[in-house]
């Protein structure tokens, strides 16, 4: 290796030793302070310790809020997967005119109407309907904005089932909504799957929704009740947020390992928005 | 509302045992009436939760709707008021400046040279090295919200915070000093993950014949990029510059560190709608704004559709 491919070999690792020091540098308070008796908001050797996880005990509210968070993710992943499952069969079969145009306008419509750009129209409708303060209101909202991108996917895996399994469970004499069950969910499988994952992970983070909707403590989710242990004045809690963050954001690693193990990860263009 | 009336609710269990009054032609044997019956649930959602807002913030944005008085019980339609209100306002300018900052340095600059940097000097790495950088930029894309920007808050912290400690600064208020900087790295940050896997897959499609060519006629890595690798991912690019700039524009995370503080100098447009309208009760004024966010969101999303039809 000549002195000026060595020196540049430097140079590349170096920037590459700074990026990861980039992304990680946050990140590691998230991983010893938990375990830190003496928690600060620096970065430290840790004094192990799991007392701070008493904390979650002790906050009225803390293990609640996670709990909100399934009742939250897994509602809202039953309809979008149950709904986009059956519509995405149904336009996969049938002939329908417009019917790739209709599911290009509904990918549209929902990459334009994010939560951010309609929170006033939506925050003024569940006003209306009274369903501030619900957890099926949110769960609504968000399968809503959901949905379109679901079928879309999960039409792309149905287009992919052969048509000739369902002609053979017809001969024999099964009813559409069993062959539904029986033959094509077996076989699509891993999109459903892809969908769950997809629609859960976008529930456990999403701030917004939860956040203009839901006033009660009692159901606000992890991701709204959190901003409760900074923000009213006085300093932050650090043993209680320092374990409930590690808490909260354990689930959706969990399942990114899941689906990285499983299927690779593949993403489609609006997986994560 | 056309669509409302078309769909049963979604409520009403879907209407099973349609009299049949053609023999289905489709290999599942739905028929018209089940294969309706199929779309009719996830379509009303959609129709109630996402067309119907969309439509009724035209609406809002005509009124002077307000959360409580008056005008919460009678609201009036005050015509364009308020879009005339928007445009002579010195804090929606602000924000809409603010904003086009943000996209502009954090999205179309930051995440897409970072990512593109991590995925090109990434497929070089040895695979244990390069599944660790992977996996921490991910990490950092894949973390709930509230979290990532707890993490960043002590970061950035004024007295204790990590980088005030290595930089040897403590007391310096990074967020109060340099508000709009701090959320432009927050976001670069956040979301490179995005762009780094995109580049990666688009460069795997160079042919290595060619990356090949280039180096046996010399060509310097500036040239080799720009003449073989660029023509290659061009198309990448524009999409990954879409996609990021609309989401960047539609994140609500920066609240989350700043709520648009201070004095208004993080107030970017998704912030500004929230201050005005939920949190200040000016539903007229903050649906006239979200109406002009739909709009820009609506151009990005044409753009990028033109974009797909070109590659076809």
């Amino acid at each position: 290796m000549s002195p000026r491919e060595m020196v540049g070999r430097i140079g590349f690792y170096t920037l590459v030793a700074l990026a990861t020091a980039f992304f990680a540098l946050p990140m590691l308070w998230l991983v010893s302070t938990p375990f830190d008796a003496q928690p600060g908001l620096a970065l430290a050797i840790p004094d192990p310790t799991l007392g701070n996880f008493s904390e979650l005990l002790d906050n009225r509210y803390a293990l609640g809020s996670l709990l909100n968070s399934i009742l939250l993710a897994v509602g809202t992943a039953l309809l979008v997967v149950a709904f986009a499952a059956t519509a995405a069969y149904s336009l996969s079969r049938v002939r329908i005119p417009g019917r790739d145009v209709l599911l290009y306008l509904l990918l549209l419509l929902s990459s334009i109407v994010t939560g951010t750009a309609a929170m006033v129209p939506i925050f003024l409708l569940m006003f209306e309907l009274g369903l501030i303060d619900s957890r099926v209101g949110v769960v609504l909202v968000l399968s809503g904005g959901l949905l379109p991108a679901a079928i879309f996917i999960l039409k792309d895996f149905m287009d992919s089932v052969p048509k000739s399994y369902e002609e053979s469970a017809r001969v024999f004499g099964a009813s559409s909504f069993q062959i539904l069950k029986d033959v094509v969910v077996p076989v699509i499988r891993p999109g459903l799957a892809t969908i769950s994952v997809w629609t859960i992970v976008n529930v456990w983070g999403n701030f917004l929704v939860p956040f203009i909707l839901l006033r009660d403590a009692d159901k606000q989710p992890a991701a709204v009740l959190m901003r409760t242990f900074y923000t009213e004045g006085g300093s932050p809690n650090l043993e209680l947020i320092s374990t409930f963050s590690l808490l909260f954001s354990v689930p959706v690693i969990v399942m990114y390992l899941f689906v990285n193990r499983k299927y690779g990860f593949r993403f489609y263009g609006g997986i994560k928005s | 509302m056309a669509q409302k009336t078309e769909l049963p609710p979604a409520e009403q269990p879907a209407p099973a045992a349609k009299p049949r009054s053609k023999p289905a032609t489709d290999v599942a044997g739905l028929g018209r009436g089940r294969a309706a019956a199929f779309v009719a649930p996830a379509m009303a959602l959609i129709a109630v939760f996402l067309v119907f807002p969309a439509l009724w913030t035209i609406y809002i944005g005509i009124t002077n709707y307000r959360l409580t008085g008056v005008q919460a019980r009678e609201p009036e339609v005050v015509g364009v008021d308020n879009y005339v209100r928007a445009l002579g306002d010195p804090t929606f300018h602000n924000s809409l400046f603010l904003t086009l900052i943000f996209v502009l340095f954090s999205a179309v600059i930051g995440q897409n040279l970072l990512g593109f940097s991590l995925a090109r000097s990434l497929s070089t790495l040895r695979p244990v090295l390069r599944r660790v950088v992977e996996s921490l930029v991910l990490l950092a894309w894949i973390i709930p919200s509230s979290i990532v920007a707890f993490l960043w808050l002590a970061l950035l912290d004024r007295d204790a915070g990590t980088l005030n400690v290595l930089l040897q600064t403590s007391g310096f208020a990074w967020l109060i000093e340099y508000p709009l900087v701090s959320i432009i790295i927050f976001n670069i940050w956040r979301g490179t993950a995005f762009s780094m896997l995109l580049y990666s897959a688009a460069l795997a499609s160079v042919p290595p014949s060619q990356l090949e060519t280039a180096r046996l006629v010399g060509a310097s890595r500036w040239q080799t990029l720009r003449d073989v690798v660029f023509p290659h991912i061009r198309g990448h690019v524009l999409t990954n510059t879409l996609l990021i700039s609309l989401w960047t524009f539609n994140d609500f995370t920066p609240f989350l560190i700043t709520a648009g503080g201070p004095n208004d100098r993080t107030e970017i447009l998704p912030v500004y709608i929230y201050n005005t309208a939920i949190s200040g009760g000016q539903m007229g004024y903050g649906a006239a704004v979200s109406l002009i966010m739909l709009l820009i969101n609506l151009i990005i999303a044409l753009f990028y559709i033109r974009l797909l039809r070109e590659r076809k």
